[in-house]
């Protein structure tokens, strides 16, 4: 299959495989900067979460360092395209390098599965250079035979630390 | 090569009725001399007293860039102590904050010492006698910093012995703590939600004057709040404008918004914006919570104090306050190009959730490293740190709406655009710094 352009999952349940392969596929999208293609990964409903406390359980009255639905990732997609988006003049590039994603579960009835990512993600711009290291945790479903992210949790190792701009997705 | 130190003229030379010399922002000499001098004779934030409820509670920060501890002493207090081992030096707690128990004990040789800092024990004592000890300064423990303030749960403290009391320095200033804490039912803040720490490549002072800069966001910030806006404009007609719509997209309004909304000008260096109104006047009421308020201060008063809009309150030297969404921004200095600005939130005790919900919104939405908010004005502050350096202009211009008669001024309101807040916080700076030198 494919890494570069979406496939449909072949039966109503996807295999681990299929859920390997689209975890995969999200992170390549984005050091790709293929932004619109990785925005249709999400559902209409799903929101991308990057805590700021070590083993947060509340996205609400716990500050993040992310907690956005989808219309705030579009605004950034749009604004990553902007002609007056300075802080992208010039524009940041990105790196991940992921574990193989490993499956933690699986509930066909629920429409849910969770996949855990340890990964080590790299941000530059100018001369500039910064490694994060971190876990994705993806909780997907199948919509139109697509899977679609319903959250995605990226728990950084140092969340609490004082970090400098972070520009792109993890 | 020093040029600075001691030199009382060519340090007031820096600072003129219209414009600064780049020195105050990238001289580290400069930034030396304003952590001996203007950082001790000015009242310094410290912490929020909920963040030590219980007695033997520490929070471990930092005035300028000395270390210091906030701690609630056995007498129910909260003291402010350098925190530094009497001995050694050795940093005495381990922990940013935690509870010590009924006494601080230093890790490296087990000095133990009470939780106002008074020295309580040290193991072999004898091998101090007839040694003089008693007159060394290890002998007094840890030192207190003396002049501490505990202003309804905002506690600041000044280091040095000279300077203006807590009255004199922040004046009617203080009415913006007062809105901010009346926002609560029963008058009371508590620290919530966590700190958001942001590291920038710049000089403090960008930091606070940005504050009150209300020249920048319609353009720094087109490129985030503005496109808010325009993909907002695409939603289907009759969409509830969600939370985050409402707190990006004032960014963006016109100059005549930002020159009405009106900025105060106090004595010290202090002042805020949004006298009339500001970009947190038009948020959706909270459920409850004004039936809340009616309660607990009848109408009249529940109104006139939800009626203040005021954007953000400095405080001179290094924090700012929104009273209407009761946030904290602490903006650290590190080195003449480094600052560490911690953005912190408060709940307001015995009011709805959602008002906190809100809060930290707005904060991981403006002043998170991850915030688009936050990269267009730090990407405006890391140039302007790196344009400094050209010698073809020395000086940074603070010249919009000058005017001759404005210095010892104070408790005026202008125009929302001026720049006499910048020009106010550098006669401050001038006077904080040269004091005592
Ligand atoms: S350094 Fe603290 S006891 Fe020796
Ligand atoms: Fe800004």
């Amino acid at each position: 299959m494919s890494m570069v352009t979406e496939a449909q999952v072949k039966n109503a349940i996807p295999t681990d495989q299929e859920l390997i392969d689209f975890v995969v596929r999200e992170a390549r999208l984005i050091d790709q900067q293929r932004f619109d293609e990785w925005l249709n990964l999400y559902a209409d409903d799903a929101f991308y979460w990057m805590p700021l406390e070590w083993n947060q359980t509340d996205p609400r009255l716990t500050c993040s360092l992310m907690y956005e639905d989808k219309l705030l990732l579009s605004i950034r997609v749009e604004r990553l395209k902007g002609a007056r988006t300075f802080s992208q003049k010039p524009k940041s590039r990105c790196h991940h390098v992921l574990q193989t994603p490993q499956v933690d579960s699986r509930d066909p009835a629920a429409n849910n599965y969770v996949t855990w990512t340890p990964m080590h993600y790299i941000e530059t711009r100018m001369d500039e250079q910064t490694l994060y290291a971190a876990w994705a945790t993806h909780h997907l479903s199948v919509e139109n035979g697509r899977l679609k992210i319903k959250l995605k949790r990226v728990d950084l190792i140092n969340c609490d630390a004082a970090f400098g701009n972070i520009q792109l997705f993890m | 090569m020093t040029r600075y130190a001691g030199n009382v003229a060519a340090i007031r030379d820096l600072v003129r009725d219209q414009e600064v010399h780049r020195d105050v922002y990238v001289s580290e000499e400069v930034f030396q001399l304003e952590m001996e001098h203007m950082f001790p004779n000015s009242w310094v934030y410290v912490g929020h007293d909920s963040q030590v409820p219980n007695p033997g509670d520490y929070f471990g920060t930092t005035i300028g860039t000395q270390p210091i501890l906030l701690v609630r002493h056995t007498d129910g207090t909260v003291k402010v102590l350098h925190n530094r081992c009497p001995h050694k030096g050795t940093r005495i707690t381990s922990e940013t904050c935690g509870n010590a128990g009924k006494f601080f004990r230093c890790p490296y040789h087990a000095w133990s010492f009470r939780t106002d800092g008074s020295l309580l024990a040290i193991p072999l004592k004898k091998g101090y006698e007839n040694t003089g000890f008693e007159q060394s300064h290890a002998a007094s423990g840890m030192a207190p910093v003396r002049h501490v303030r505990n202003y309804r749960g905002f506690v600041f403290a000044k280091i040095n012995d000279g300077g203006l009391d807590f009255e004199e320095f922040f004046g009617e200033s203080l009415s913006s703590f007062d809105n901010m804490i009346d926002r609560s039912p029963v008058g009371q803040l508590k620290v919530a939600g966590g700190v958001l720490r942001y590291m920038h490549n710049c000089n403090w002072k960008m930091l606070v004057e940005n504050q009150t800069d209300t020249c920048h966001p319609m353009v720094a910030h087109e490129s985030s709040a503005g496109t808010v806006v325009e993909v907002w404009k695409k939603a289907p007609p009759g969409t509830k404008k969600p939370m985050a719509v409402e707190i990006i997209a004032p960014f963006m309004s016109p100059y005549e918004f930002f020159e009405n909304m009106g900025i105060r000008i106090w004595d010290n260096g202090h002042g805020h914006t949004g006298v009339h109104h500001s970009i947190h006047s038009d948020y959706s009421a909270v459920p409850g919570y004004f039936e809340k308020m009616k309660a607990a201060y009848g109408e009249e008063r529940a109104k006139a104090i939800l009626g203040e809009n005021r954007h953000n309150t400095v405080y001179f030297p290094n924090i700012m306050i929104k009273g209407p969404i009761q946030l904290l921004r602490h903006f650290k200095p590190i080195a003449a190009n480094k600052t560490l600005v911690e953005s912190w939130t408060f709940q307001l005790v015995d009011a709805p959730d959602m008002l906190l919900e809100r809060t930290l919104m707005y904060n991981r939405l403006i002043n998170a490293p991850t915030s688009i908010v936050g990269h267009d004005d730090l990407e405006m502050y890391e140039r302007a740190q790196e344009g400094l350096h050209s010698n073809g202009n020395e000086w940074v211009n603070l010249q919009r709406l000058y005017s001759p008669d404005e210095a010892g001024q104070t408790n005026v309101a202008v125009n929302g655009t001026s720049e006499w807040p910048m020009r106010h916080q550098f006669r401050a700076w001038t006077k904080f710094m040269t004091m005592g030198m």
